[in-house]
């Protein structure tokens, strides 16, 4: 953004006020982030930088947090288990919200609105009122502290992620298409695999990734719905940050922060092919 | 108006259709389309045209009455089942397919086997002379190579019935005319039925067996284009096709198949009785810019004749158009050839009109 030769006083000094703010907003997003990682190799047990460190000393810096992480089996528990609830959850989520937005983006479907707030309502609902909800509910039915009780928890809090995602695709989705291939023999479940779906792919990866990093970072559910069989790495951070402070939290967090920087990534690469694929975007 | 329901190819028997359940979109719909024949539904929007080439297509249910197509019933066939081609306005190429794996989907969706899908391709390419472009995508193809694709697609799976919704409308000028040929050529070559629906009258009228011209829900007249254009069976027909002068008046007497007609401003005419049975009727008369004929030596000797006077002269090229104040309007156009014998009316010029009474059809009021 270039000053124009003709801007007054108050224009330039607003100019720089709001360079100034973007850049501080940028900062404290962005600060915190960055600061766990060189933190996470701190060779002492402490959350602060050691002398060494901040002196670029090489044994000031270690991987024994690392080292920890990988072979303390609490920790080894928890990421098993994350990793094998939050791909599952993203699964359900991805199935049921698509199908519900390309559902609720037909014409003659009535309470198209009502039915839409309802599915989305967990991301507005206070996650601590979902949670509370989902404990008494879950108990009932004898889902409170399983496996299937938390993936469905964390598919319902992924699946409103998917419903925008995937309605916000389908707004520029050619109806005629799934005509002509109706009328070039397809039924509808093949006009939706062959035809609808490549097409509306790049929200639905979108989606995906929402609903994947929401259950994999989700806490309050998972401690109200699972129990001790099912705790996952957030859950076990929290633990560790409240019972004994070790940096392994940090590198942990290094890890995560590293994960959802490679998925970002991909997701964006792979969602910018399929969007040149549909003719989208030019080259 | 339309032959016997049974031995048409596509039969629309009593059909309406309303969305709502209060307003007909399509009031009381008779067509029969014989195999083979090239039928363009023309009319303005909302006319019903595109409804009664959804409800074919099977996009829309007719809520009373039935198609037929061959003989049999369709209403209650899906879409998918009904084997009908189609090429839609906005070409609805799949973005995400090659333009070979555009045309294969029909084929892979009836199992054909992959050599047989490949030279159908490959055939159906040709056939719109796109033969070097099976792999590019759509988006990398012009207006006109992409609308060829449709047309390939929709017939590559050899249906005997295809349907196309304004498919040139996106086109410009020389290139619509240029596909308007092509796909007459192609439909007759190939011997398929096809359903053409367009607002654009030129495009009607020089692509068509029959023109089916629909307003309000209703078809108003179907017929060959000639006869659509020389003959309007009413005064909406003689409106909307091609351009007309209309004059309102009176019947006076209707005697040996000639009607004459006294104008709102007194004067007489001649004209044919068209939908005009009895003297004293009112009636609107029409009649074609270049049937108005003022060398009174060309003139039959008992015709009658109106004073006009000349208000402006559009030099157009190959013809002349020439506006007069007839009868107290001032739009009565006349349109004569650019011949070297041909006289180019002034300004404040006085004339006399006059017309074969036959080209002038004394019409609904």
């Amino acid at each position: 953004m270039e000053l124009p030769p003709y801007a007054t006083t108050g224009q330039r000094i607003w100019h720089y006020t709001f360079k100034v703010l973007c850049g501080l907003i940028l900062f404290f997003l962005i600060a915190p982030i960055v600061v766990i990682i060189p933190l996470s190799f701190n060779a002492e047990n402490f959350f602060t930088f050691t002398p060494g460190m901040l002196a670029f000393e090489a044994d000031a810096y270690s991987f024994k947090h690392y080292q920890d992480f990988f072979s303390n089996p609490d920790w080894q528990q928890a990421l098993v288990n994350s990793v094998q609830i939050a791909p599952v959850a993203t699964l359900l989520s991805v199935s049921l919200g698509t199908l519900a937005a390309v559902g609720l983006s037909q014409d003659h479907v009535p309470f198209r609105r009502a039915i839409m707030a309802i599915l989305i309502s967990p991301m507005i609902v206070p996650l601590i009122i979902s949670a509370a909800g989902m404990y008494f509910f879950y108990s009932r039915i004898g889902l409170q502290g399983t496996y299937v009780g938390v993936v469905l928890a964390h598919a319902a809090l992924g699946i409103p992620f998917v419903i925008i995602t995937v309605t916000a695709t389908l707004v520029g989705f050619d109806r005629s298409l799934t005509r002509a291939a109706a009328n070039m023999g397809a039924d509808p479940v093949t006009t939706f695999f062959k035809i609808q779906m490549p097409l509306i792919l790049p929200g639905v990866i979108s989606g995906g990734l929402f609903a994947f990093i929401t259950s994999f970072d989700e806490v309050v559910v998972v401690l109200f719905v699972g129990s001790a069989g099912q705790k996952t790495l957030p859950w076990q951070m929290f633990t560790g940050l409240r019972e004994q402070i070790s940096p392994t939290i940090l590198a942990v967090a290094t890890i995560l922060v590293g994960i959802s920087i490679a998925l970002l990534t991909t997701v964006e690469l792979l969602r910018r092919r399929s969007e040149r694929l549909r003719g989208m975007s030019p080259g | 108006m339309s032959t016997a329901p049974e031995n048409g190819f596509v039969v629309f028997d009593r059909v309406q259709k309303s969305y709502d359940g209060e307003t007909l979109v399509v009031k009381d719909l008779n067509l029969s389309i014989g195999k083979g024949e090239f039928l363009t539904m023309l009319g303005p929007s909302g006319s019903g045209k595109t409804t009664c080439l959804m409800m074919l297509a099977g996009f829309e249910t007719a809520t009373h009455g039935e198609i037929l197509l061959d003989g049999k019933p369709i209403n209650n066939i899906p879409p998918h089942k009904r084997g009908i081609g189609m090429v839609f306005q906005n070409y609805a190429l799949f973005p995400h397919m090659t333009v070979a794996e555009n045309l294969a989907f029909p084929l892979e969706v009836r199992k054909l086997g992959k050599s047989e899908r490949e030279a159908k391709v490959k055939r159906a390419l040709e056939m719109v002379q796109m033969g070097d472009f099976g792999g590019r995508r759509p988006t990398q193809l012009s207006g006109g190579q992409q609308q060829r694709i449709a047309l390939a697609r929709a017939l590559v799976f050899e249906p005997e019935l295809v349907l196309m919704d304004e498919p040139l409308g996106a086109l410009d000028k020389q290139l619509r005319e240029h596909m308007q040929f092509e796909i007459t050529n192609l439909a007759h070559s190939l011997g398929i039925t096809t359903v053409y629906v367009t607002h654009d009258q030129t495009e009607a009228l020089t692509m068509s067996d029959h023109v089916a011209v629909f307003d309000d829900g209703r078809i108003q007249q179907l017929a060959p284009p000639d006869l659509l254009y020389e003959k309007p069976e009413n005064s909406f027909v003689a409106q909307f096709i091609g351009e007309n002068n209309t004059l309102t008046g009176v019947v006076k007497e209707i005697r040996e198949g000639r009607a004459i007609v006294q104008l709102d401003g007194g004067e007489l005419i001649d004209a044919m009785p068209v939908n005009v049975s009895k003297a004293g009727e009112r009636t609107k008369v029409s009649i074609r810019p270049e049937r108005v004929e003022f060398n009174k030596d060309r003139l039959s000797p008992d015709a009658l004749t109106l004073k006009a006077e000349v208000m402006e002269f559009i030099y157009m090229g190959d013809i002349f158009r020439t506006r007069l104040r007839v009868a107290g309007r001032d739009d009565f156009i006349i349109k004569t050839r650019n011949a070297p014998d041909q006289r180019r009316l002034k300004p404040g010029e006085m004339i006399e009109i006059g017309w074969l009474a036959e080209d002038c059809r004394a019409l609904d009021a």
